[in-house]
């Protein structure tokens, strides 16, 4: 009889990995803290053209990129002067199960197939999980997502409930599950019983997936306006996206483009709470999910996780909850676009950046989703509602996540939040100093690594560890 | 007594995961307190009612077992009422633009 047991599963966590990926991660390693990251991404094969192909196979990409010039105009009502950068969209709804997701997925399975895997699983409550069994079922592999669905009361996020519809619709067996970090234990038994592929988000695959998206984004703007985009904003969640989009732009010459990430802010809110479970508003996008891995992208359910946003955040913002409803409202009504509210975290944010930039000037929000019954601003108000939450219109400011959702009263009152990267650097820091084997020692090509993962310098990574070591970080 | 469903019919089966107590040491109080449950649906084995232990196959073609909690479950989710607070957003809006417009 085999012992199925929390502890036991865990603790067979590498083995079960390293089954169902086909990579070994160990071959990576450089030192007792650093791997060869770009090593390890270029393995896999997929380069730019590789991915291209895959997912040209499937229908996936070459989405069409919109110029917003109703929001643009909103926007140059309330910037000063000659400010209001052009805004334009990456229309992501229209992969084929409605989000950019498909990009990653379509790696993933393509690699699945390619490895003999008879099926695959993946650990997702949102629009990955659509994108994995549409992927599945077009690769005629079997497919189970793992969700985390409903609270202690059995009430579904609404959210999630329609992501169980389509996974459903795809031929996938859902796992729904109640509140907890203790999926990644059901996911791991599942992973072993079936000895399927783990499609999980953070494998190099999902990575070079996305990478299609920034190049396309950096050739379309050009095409279109004669210049590469000066701001590409990205929704903020478990730093796939940022890192994939940031890899692409600048394979595809974008160099100088800013990256952007965007996140709700959720702070105050327990992401592994049964009581908050249902009083979050929405289920990715948000610090939650953000701060948790720009710190430390290693908690992931892969050895080494392929994305790394501190390796390529230029800047990181936050927007709150009601800002995010009232655009996903403005870009319905004025640009005729009726998309998800997640992938809408980064308009907010574009709408704020572009009043302090030239009018010439092109910033590209990086994505939309599909949006349909549950996956709404209106399911989500409502369900906010239901659980207590205050629903009203003023100043965003005053929006509490949990207590108070602000929907703003004017475009003027939206604003992003300039999260301070240093504390995340050395927050970074901390985490990676704490996997620090007792015995050994930082090597050079540790601190090199260090340097390269914070985009700081051996000297910064130098102080930082000096200062943990004396005890004060 | 319930009816006794067919083999072959859609149905959910619940079951407890990990009781209350049993939880990863990680979890905040509220989520420890309670147990970690699964819902997954397929088709029915052998013949069941509500309410019993029954075995399914999935739509990924494995057997589980669990408790059958419901018949052909239904989809529920939705948009429910407008929200007024968003119904005004629109108007508000291209009134800005208009006024923009006028100016120009």
């Amino acid at each position: 009889m085999t012992d199925e047991s929390y502890a036991a599963i865990m603790s067979q966590r590498a083995e079960i990995m390293r089954a169902s990926i086909g990579i070994d991660y160990g071959r990576y390693v450089t030192g007792a803290l650093s791997f060869d990251y770009e090593r390890l991404l270029a393995d896999t094969g997929y380069d730019l053209a590789r991915a291209r192909v895959v997912q040209r196979e499937t229908a996936v990409g070459s989405t069409p990129l919109v110029e917003l010039r109703n929001i643009t105009e909103l926007v140059r009502t309330v910037a000063p002067s000659g400010k209001g950068a052009r805004i334009f969209v990456k229309d992501e709804a229209a992969n084929p199960s409605g989000s950019f997701k498909d990009r990653r997925a379509a790696l993933s399975i393509h690699e699945a197939r390619r490895r003999g895997y008879a099926g695959v699983v993946a650990a997702t409550s949102g629009n990955y999980g659509a994108a994995v069994a549409s992927q599945a079922a077009k690769a005629g592999l079997r497919c189970i997502i793992v969700q985390e669905a409903f609270d202690s009361h059995g009430i579904a996020q609404p959210e999630i409930a329609e992501k169980t519809r389509a996974c459903e619709a795809y031929g996938a067996e859902v796992i729904r599950l109640s509140v907890g970090p203790e999926l990644f234990y059901v996911f791991l038994r599942v992973l072993q019983a079936t000895g399927y592929f783990n499609a999980s988000l953070y494998t190099p695959y999902s990575i070079l997936g996305i990478e299609t998206l920034g190049a396309e984004i950096a050739v379309q703007t050009r095409e279109q306006t004669g210049r590469f985009p000066d701001v590409v904003i990205a929704t903020h969640a478990g730093g796939g996206n940022v890192t994939g989009t940031a890899r692409g732009l600048r394979k595809a010459g974008a160099v100088d483009t800013t990256v952007v990430a965007a996140s709700v802010d959720l702070s105050g809110l327990h992401m592994a709470s049964d009581h908050d479970f249902n009083r979050k508003s929405f289920t990715t996008g948000h610090t939650g999910f953000s701060i948790p891995f720009t710190t430390w992208p290693d908690r992931a359910d892969v050895p080494r996780n392929a994305a790394r946003p501190l390796r390529y955040l230029d800047r990181f913002v936050t927007v709150t909850q009601g800002e995010v409803f009232y655009i996903t409202q403005v870009l319905a009504e004025l640009e005729g676009l009726e998309r998800g509210s997640a992938g809408n975290t980064s308009l907010v944010a574009a709408f704020a950046l572009a009043q302090a930039l030239d009018e010439d000037r092109i910033v590209v929000v990086q994505e939309t989703e599909y949006t349909g019954a549950g996956k709404h601003p209106i399911a989500q108000l409502n369900l906010a509602r239901r659980m207590g939450i205050e629903v009203r219109r003023g100043d965003p400011r005053d929006n509490k996540p949990g207590a108070r959702i602000v929907i703003p009263e004017h475009p003027s009152q939206i604003a992003a939040v300039e999260v301070d990267l240093d504390p995340l650097r050395r927050s970074y820091l901390r985490h990676a100093l704490t996997t620090l084997p007792q015995s050994a020692q930082v090597s050079d090509a540790d601190i090199d690594f260090l340097a390269a993962e914070t985009r700081t310098s051996r000297s910064y990574v130098m102080d930082r560890i000096g200062a943990a070591r004396g005890g004060t970080a | 007594m319930p009816d006794v469903l067919g083999t072959g019919t859609w149905v959910e089966i619940h079951r407890v995961v990990l009781p209350a107590g049993e939880r990863a040491p990680q979890v905040p109080a509220d989520t420890a307190a309670v147990a970690l449950e699964m819902r997954v649906k397929g088709f029915l084995l052998a013949p069941a009612a509500l309410g019993d232990a029954a075995e399914i196959v999935t739509r990924a073609g494995r057997r589980l077992r669990g408790t059958v909690t419901e018949v052909n479950p239904a989809y529920t989710h939705s948009f429910g009422a407008p929200i007024p607070e968003l119904s005004t957003v629109g108007e508000e809006v291209r009134t800005l633009l208009r006024k923009r417009g006028g100016r120009q």
